[in-house]
């Protein structure tokens, strides 16, 4: 039901804009196309947490395709913005291949435009740090990762793998957010990241949040990630907004 | 009337049970020959209506499980009463359905409205006698095989030799004995020790219609395995496994959830089995691992669209797909109430619809097209205008006639062969 409230328009034909400018702009709209799949993905994940209990196939699915398009982020060196011409190449060759499966011959006729997508291409292109974003959307699908972590340390019942998911889930927004080369490493480690540790996780806990809970947060201690540490009151803020949203619609 | 969830012919075709997404099951009988009605043979009328499942709650994870049937198989008849066995998520019941048309009458110690008699007052004794009395059709539940499944059922399947089921969910494939409800072997096991590392979940499985240690089970990932079960006791090593290569010029984010298969049905002969994944059905020669015999597009003019339909979750639909009894034409359904026929000898295919407005009663379905781009004609129908919501999952096909069962969410349709 959330998905569909979300006005995101996907592949299927926006990217004209940027389609008309030669060269090296394409290959931005090609990454905004993949980015925005990316997201996609996350908050259909993040919803699946929200049912009662996750259709463990689906989830599966999902979380494969992010993978797929994590890694092809960071074998494009799209992190870096390196614009090599080998790499320049092969994007636009994996353009040309999408475009056919995604793109609908009425809509590259009408060239559509969608404001929202304007938006969040100009977040993008900036400084890929997306604390700025002003949809909705956006917000949602850009802050659900730091929600989730903030959400596992409410959980009452400990995990044997819950270090390794703190590390996955630390990667996942390195991969969202940072610059720096060494997380391109770090990706190629556990990119599988536990979605699914998620869905059982979460599924669980889910059924009983209340809004902020900021008592476990206070008594846990993350061994990683101080930065999201120091953010986890405003993420619970957010996450009451994503929520409040999720019961109007 | 609810949302149709699974629809299954029985062994002889007179029989055709639905389940539905409030655990009821309601089971349709034909109608025998009537000389004064000559037509009124090939009409299934209702037979028995019972609730197979009601909605539970899991306390220890705080979900609820779902009531809704997943799916029904029979058994075959080995007397005058029925069985099958339906499934929810969690629990699989095998139910006994029973006619009760003779009433005993003209008990020594109790009165006819089953008040007890004093037996003082009995002067003489007689012998109870059958009276005729209103069909009664009872279905009683007569197994429950609760607790083996930790993740969603999503298969059972009836073997050969009709003592043994196996009854499948995302990770797992048990095996059971009919008559053993508190014990039942794990045959497969897909379950990687850190859930992180799960990338392929079991989507389908059958037992061979003929060899009762040969069962398939299919993958989130496009892949079949056959398995043998006299190899091991634990089948996680196939004894065959199917997979088409990919094609490399038309991957894309979606080629794995497409390649998803959704169902997987043997042959009747037992030579051949189906596949159904988003946009095609496969059909594979047994002994053929590398590559289908076989591929019909189901409705192609969707692949250019698969982000859409990613995000409005279709792309996660899962079809279901049936051979006729001679194995020579496969079915499927598709989106707007449409559903396809492939003929394997003449390649030819059709694609009709389920609908009220199409479909009076004896009136013969006009076969409808999909219009995929430029000028449409008329009684075509554009990709565009297509109603997602509309769906056909479930269809199904009598064993031995050419007689279908189509299910549209909560409407089932009946159709047959014209008849001359």
């Amino acid at each position: 039901m959330f998905v569909r409230g979300l006005k995101r328009k996907c592949f299927d034909g926006e990217e004209d804009i940027e389609g008309t400018l030669a060269g090296i702009k394409a290959i931005p709209s090609y990454n905004l196309q993949r980015q925005s799949l990316l997201d996609m993905s996350l908050v259909k994940l993040q919803l699946c947490h929200m049912l009662v209990e996750p259709n463990l196939c689906r989830s599966v699915l999902i979380a494969n395709t992010v993978r797929q398009i994590q890694e092809e982020m960071t074998q494009d060196g799209t992190w870096q913005m390196m614009n090599t011409q080998s790499t320049g190449q092969a994007s636009l060759d994996r353009l040309v291949s999408t475009d056919i499966l995604c793109r609908s011959s009425r809509e590259q006729a009408e060239g559509k435009h969608v404001p929202s997508y304007g938006t969040f291409s100009k977040n993008f292109e900036g400084d890929q740090g997306q604390d700025s974003s002003e949809t909705m959307s956006t917000a949602s699908s850009v802050q659900a990762p730091r929600n989730l972590q903030s959400n596992v340390w409410e959980m009452e019942n400990p995990q044997e793998n819950k270090g390794n998911f703190q590390k996955s889930l630390d990667q996942i927004f390195e991969t969202l957010e940072n610059t720096s080369p060494n997380s391109v490493e770090d990706l190629f480690s556990e990119v599988d990241n536990s979605y699914y540790d998620l869905d059982t996780m979460l599924t669980g806990m889910m059924s009983n949040t209340k809004m902020g809970h900021c008592d476990g947060l206070e008594t846990f201690s993350s061994p990683t990630n101080t930065a999201s540490n120091s953010n986890c009151k405003s993420d619970l803020n957010e996450l009451d907004h994503i929520v409040e949203i999720l019961v109007e619609s | 009337a609810d949302i149709i969830s699974t629809v299954e012919f029985n062994y002889s075709g007179d029989l055709l049970a639905t389940g539905d997404k409030g655990g009821r099951v309601v089971i349709f009988q034909r109608e025998q020959e009537n000389k004064s009605r000559p037509l009124s043979r090939g009409e299934y009328n209702v037979y028995s209506t019972f609730q197979s499942h009601e909605p539970e709650f899991d306390y220890l994870k705080s979900l609820e499980i779902e009531e809704k049937i997943n799916k029904i198989r029979w058994l075959p008849q080995q007397n005058a009463a029925h069985f099958l066995l339906s499934t929810n998520d969690k629990t699989i019941k095998l139910w006994k359905i029973s006619e009760r048309d003779k009433r005993a009458e003209g008990y020594n110690l109790k009165d006819e409205d089953g008040r007890l008699r004093d037996p003082v007052r009995i002067k003489e004794l007689r012998v109870p006698t059958l009276k005729p009395m209103d069909l009664m059709v009872e279905a009683s539940p007569r197994r429950i095989f609760a607790n083996a499944h930790t993740y969603h059922i999503n298969s059972i399947s009836i073997n050969s030799d009709y003592a043994t089921y196996l009854s499948a969910d995302d990770l797992r494939i048990n095996l059971w004995h009919l008559e053993i409800t508190n014990r039942s072997f794990n045959i497969v096991d897909i379950k990687p020790t850190n859930m992180e590392e799960l990338t392929e979940v079991i989507t389908a499985a059958e037992f061979h219609p003929q060899q009762c240690n040969v069962f398939v089970y299919s993958s989130s990932k496009g892949t079949i395995r056959l398995c043998d079960m006299r190899s091991s006791a634990l089948c996680d090593r196939h004894s065959k496994f199917f997979e088409e290569p990919e094609d490399p010029s038309s991957r894309s984010f979606f080629s794995e959830i497409i390649s998803s298969i959704s169902d997987v049905k043997f042959s009747h002969n037992g030579r051949y089995m189906m596949t159904r994944d988003y946009l095609s059905i496969k059909v594979w020669d047994l002994n053929m691992e590398n590559r289908p015999v076989e591929t019909y597009q189901v409705h192609e003019y969707l692949r250019s669209k698969l982000c859409s339909l990613y995000e409005n979750d279709c792309i996660f639909d899962k079809f279901e797909c049936c051979w006729n009894g001679l194995d020579s034409t496969i079915m499927t359904g598709s989106y707007n109430n449409f559903f396809r026929m492939f003929d394997r000898n003449t390649r030819r295919d059709t694609t009709l619809e389920a609908s009220r407005e199409s479909s009076k009663s004896r009136a013969i379905l006009k076969p409808r097209k999909v219009c995929t781009g430029g000028k449409r004609k008329k009684d075509e129908i554009s990709v565009d205008s297509l109603d997602f919501n509309k769906k056909i999952l479930h269809t199904a096909w009598h064993p031995t006639e050419n007689f279908i069962a189509v299910a549209a969410t909560n409407n089932l349709y009946l159709f047959q062969d014209k008849v001359n």
